[in-house]
Order: C-alpha cells, then sequence, then structure tokens
C-alpha cells in the first residue's frame, strides 16, 4: 500500500475479504474464457474424434467399476435406512418406491459426480499440470497446436457425454442393491416390491438425473483442467493444483445439483 | 531466412521490470547466443519472440511481420516457422519417440501418413538417432532427450530455430555432442536460430553472434572472439565467472558472508 496509515484490525479482514472475493470473480471469468476457447475450438478444424475417444475411454470406463461399487452400496444402505424408518409406521412396502426416487432423482447423478471428480478430475489436473510445468504445454504451442483444443475440448466433451451413461448403470445397480437387501436381508415381498418400484417412478426422475449428471461432468472436467493449466512451480504446484481441482469440482457438483434440483424440481 | 529485429521490448511481471527496453538485432541463417545470468529474462526473451507471452511494449518483427500486433490466429501462421529446443526437452510423455517427432507432421498433414514414417527416420538419423522410434521419453537418457527434442523441433522444417538452454544438465561430451549438431543444422538448414544459455563453452562454440542480457536490456552484442576479450566490466565479469565485480556488487554483503565461511551450505547462484 502506498499510504503510511497504520492499518487496524477491522481493514485487515476487511482487506482480505476483498482481495479473497476479487480473487473469486477473476477465476470464474478465467473459467468462463477457457470455456469460450473451448467452444471456439469446437467449429475449428481440426477435428478432435480421436482425442475424444481416448478420453471417454479414461473417463467413462475406467470410472465404472468404483461408479458402481458405489451405487451399489448407496441404494443398499438407502433400503437399510429407509427400512429401519418406514417400520415405525408399517409404511416398508414403500422402501422400493424411496430407493429408486433418491437414486434417480438425486444420489445416482450426485455420487458418481463425486467419484469422477475424485478420480478423473485430480487426474485431468495433475496431467495437465505436469504438461504445464514441463513446459509441454509450450510445447504443443510451437508445434502449431492450441493447447485448449487439444487437450481441454476433448477431455470436457468426453465427461459431458459419458456421465450420464455412467449414471444410467448407476440407477439400475442402486436400485438392484436396494432389491437384494430388503428382499435377501429383510424380507420383503420381491413382487411387491419391484412393484412399488415401478408404480411411482417417472421418466422425468430419470432423465433430470441424467441432466445433473451430463451438467457434473462438464463442470469437472472444465474445472479441473482449468487448475492443470494453471499449475505452476514443480512437483508442488501440481499436487496444489489438483487438490484445488478435486475440491472445487467437488463443490461444484454439490452447489450446481441444488440450484438444478430447485430449478426441475 | 528471416532476420529478428526486436526493438524497444518491454515486459514487466507485476511491478517487477524483466525487459526494459531490450534491442536485438538476429541476422538471418546466424545463430545469435544471448547470455546472461539466471533469472535475468532469458526465457522470457525467447517467449516473447515465439508469442507465448505477450510483452508490454515494443516490438519483434520476424521477416517484416510485427508478432506484437498479431491476434492468435496470425500468431498460429508464424509460429509454423519456429521450432523450439526445450529446456528439459519437453516431450509429450504420453507418446513414443515416433509419436513426439511426428506430432506436427501429422497436425499439419505435411505429409501422407506412410511418408511420416520415413521422415522420422530421417529427422531422428540427423541428430544421431536409430532404432528407438517405439520407446517411451522416460527410457531416454537426458541427452537422448534433447536429440529427440531437437529432431522434433526440426520435423517441420522451421526457418527458426530457438534453443533454451541446450546444454544444460548434460555431461561435457553429451554437451559437445548437442553443440556440433546446433552448427551441423544451421550448415545444412541455413535457419535464423537464437540460443540463451549461461554455459560459456557451448556459447563460444556455437555462436555468430553473441548477445549479453543484463538488467533488461542487451549491453553488448559481438562476435565470440570479441566477446571474450570485452572490456565492459558486466561482460566480462560474467564471461570469466568472476565472483567479483560489478553484477555482484549488489550481492557485496552475500559474498563477504560466503568468504567468511558462514554460507558452507550455500551454493552459489550460477
Amino acid at each position: 500500500m502506498a499510504d503510511e496509515r497504520k492499518k487496524n484490525g477491522i481493514s485487515l479482514v476487511l482487506e482480505h475479504l476483498g482481495t479473497t472475493a476479487y480473487r473469486m470473480v477473476e477465476e470464474l471469468g478465467n473459467v468462463f474464457v477457457l470455456f469460450l476457447q473451448c467452444v471456439t475450438g469446437l467449429v475449428r478444424p481440426p477435428s478432435e474424434f480421436r482425442n475424444i475417444m481416448k478420453q471417454m475411454e479414461e473417463v467413462g470406463i475406467r470410472s465404472l467399476p468404483v461408479v458402481l461399487v458405489t451405487a451399489m452400496f448407496t441404494g443398499m444402505v438407502l433400503a437399510l435406512q429407509s427400512w429401519s424408518g418406514f417400520q415405525r409406521f408399517q409404511a416398508t412396502h414403500f422402501v422400493g418406491s424411496v430407493v429408486a426416487l433418491s437414486i434417480t432423482r438425486e444420489l445416482g447423478p450426485v455420487f458418481a459426480g463425486l467419484m469422477v471428480s475424485g478420480r478423473v478430475g485430480a487426474a485431468m489436473a495433475a496431467e495437465l499440470g505436469t504438461m504445464k510445468v514441463t513446459e509441454q504445454i509450450d510445447a504443443l504451442v510451437t508445434l502449431a497446436t492450441n493447447p485448449v483444443k487439444y487437450l481441454v475440448l476433448p477431455r470436457v466433451i468426453a465427461a459431458t457425454a459419458v456421465l450420464p451413461v455412467l449414471v444410467i448403470f448407476a440407477d439400475f445397480v442402486g436400485i438392484l442393491g436396494g432389491y437384494f437387501v430388503a428382499v435377501y436381508l429383510l424380507g420383503a415381498n420381491p413382487y411387491l416390491y419391484v412393484n412399488k418400484t415401478y408404480q411411482y417412478l417417472t421418466f422425468t426422475d430419470i432423465y433430470t438425473g441424467l441432466i445433473k449428471a451430463a451438467v457434473f461432468g462438464f463442470l469437472i472436467a472444465l474445472i479441473s483442467c482449468y487448475n492443470g493449466f494453471n499449475a505452476e512451480g514443480g512437483a508442488q504446484g501440481v499436487g496444489r493444483a489438483t487438490t484445488r481441482a478435486v475440491v472445487a469440482s467437488s463443490m461444484a457438483v454439490l452447489v450446481s445439483d441444488y440450484f438444478m434440483t430447485s430449478f426441475m424440481f | 531466412m528471416p532476420t529478428i529485429e526486436i526493438r524497444g521490448l518491454t515486459k514487466r511481471f507485476g511491478n517487477k521490470v524483466v525487459l526494459d527496453g531490450l534491442d536485438l538485432t538476429v541476422p538471418g541463417g546466424r545463430n545469435t547466443v544471448v547470455i546472461g545470468g539466471s533469472g535475468t529474462g532469458k526465457s522470457v526473451l525467447l517467449k516473447c519472440v515465439l508469442g507465448l507471452l505477450r510483452a508490454d511494449e515494443g516490438e519483434i518483427r520476424i521477416g517484416g511481420e510485427d508478432v506484437m500486433k498479431m491476434d492468435e490466429r496470425e500468431l498460429v501462421r508464424v509460429r509454423r516457422r519456429f521450432g523450439m529446443l526445450f529446456q528439459g526437452a519437453a516431450l509429450f510423455d504420453s507418446m513414443n519417440v515416433e509419436d513426439n517427432v511426428a506430432f506436427a507432421l501429422r497436425r499439419l498433414h505435411k505429409y501422407p501418413e506412410r511418408q511420416i514414417r520415413n521422415v522420422v527416420e530421417e529427422k531422428l538419423a540427423m541428430v544421431g538417432l536409430y532404432n528407438i522410434q517405439s520407446l517411451m521419453p522416460s527410457e531416454l537418457s537426458g541427452g537422448m532427450k534433447k536429440r529427440v527434442g531437437l529432431a522434433r523441433a526440426i520435423a517441420s522444417e522451421p526457418e527458426i530455430l530457438l534453443y533454451d538452454e541446450p546444454t544444460t544438465g548434460l555431461d561435457p561430451i553429451m554437451a559437445d555432442v548437442i553443440n556440433e549438431l546446433i552448427i551441423r543444422l544451421r550448415v545444412s538448414l541455413g535457419v535464423t536460430s537464437i540460443s540463451i544459455t549461461h554455459d560459456m563453452k557451448s556459447a563460444y562454440k556455437i555462436a555468430d553472434h553473441i548477445a549479453m542480457l543484463y538488467k533488461g536490456k542487451i549491453i553488448e552484442v559481438a562476435t565470440a572472439e570479441e566477446i571474450r576479450h570485452s572490456t565492459n566490466p558486466v561482460v566480462s565479469q560474467f564471461v570469466e565467472g568472476r565472483a567479483q565485480g560489478p553484477i555482484t556488487a549488489e550481492h557485496e554483503e552475500f559474498i563477504r558472508f560466503v568468504r567468511r565461511g558462514g554460507g558452507s551450505g550455500v551454493q552459489e547462484e550460477q
């Protein structure tokens, strides 16, 4: 600061808050600029078809096991918990509906999103961050390649397209997990359980979940790539970028989830 | 081959002025070596020439075209005339040697796919490497990485080559191999090149002209022989690598500290 006035506690706190807010707005702007660069990259040749396929494999097929296990156990624990609650007022036949609705509307997309932001978001930030600090991204530029188009765009497209597919599997396996626990562990009537699962489930429940999943995929890839691209200062910087990517994309999943839910309620 | 003219180039990071109205002419078909201590902005200079960093003021004319006035799309076109060897080679570690060298060729569709193998082999032969196309960068030694990086830089036949500390981190023999390669490429391809280094042995060997960067300006440009016997105290301190002199005068306190033996674990910055 240019002036020599002594700073007191309050002005220090305010200054800190102001700087933090300023940085946040600046970063949001930068992420948006990255998004715009992706859009212009989308319409210009060459198409990054092979790269997109490779990323789809990375985001989709390799994340499938972890997403399925998560969904399975979420469905199972949901059956257990809602059974325990519904038993208190003799409504255990609704457990099937509760599991199906919770999984498709909320838990399937959100847990898949969180798992993918941990697995894929970290991998993207670490890979791009390493490329940044070892000058590989600069090297791309010198080899007549736009790094945003070559690195970021395929990842964003792949994550956006693949996450809904992952969630379809997660929904199915989650409902199946709930069924097994309810029927084989808690002694629910299998016919009634399946019947109740279908009875209240509408197509809207499923596709709003899938829209959420697509948005999560988009946000995770964009935020993680942004953090990787801005990594600085060697191994430590890559570590920092990875942590930031995972934290920010997980938060983006949960925050955007609330707003999308309230919008599509 | 194009001449590069840099006039009044200024680049700041925050309050820190790194390049302060730098002037430099790089004659076409010649190798100009920029020397200077660590952190004096040599890399920044190269990145400004390539348009990787936007300078704040000045002009950089490459064959008459001012890159400072160009938008991103024109810059892409200009960058195709460049090849760059990075300090750590910057090979793409997810690809093998062949894909690394062929990268720009495939992106630019310069040759049909079946010819690319031959071109890669030819470029690798130019840097003295044979039958390593299927190896991954992690399997290569430091010197080999640099040579593959060089093969990649010359693959699309650039008119201008930029070398970022080509010999740093190599053993003396491998450093000399790289020096020989740089000279040979200049003779056989006739490219204009800028090298930055603080390895004086390498600079004397490969340079047609040596330019000394100090405090954001080029303070002297001359041939290797003239630089060696320069009367400028700053230049002569640097090229002879003396601890005392005008460059370190500001760090007098530090030098005295080292002299006293208090700095027995402290390594002086190169």
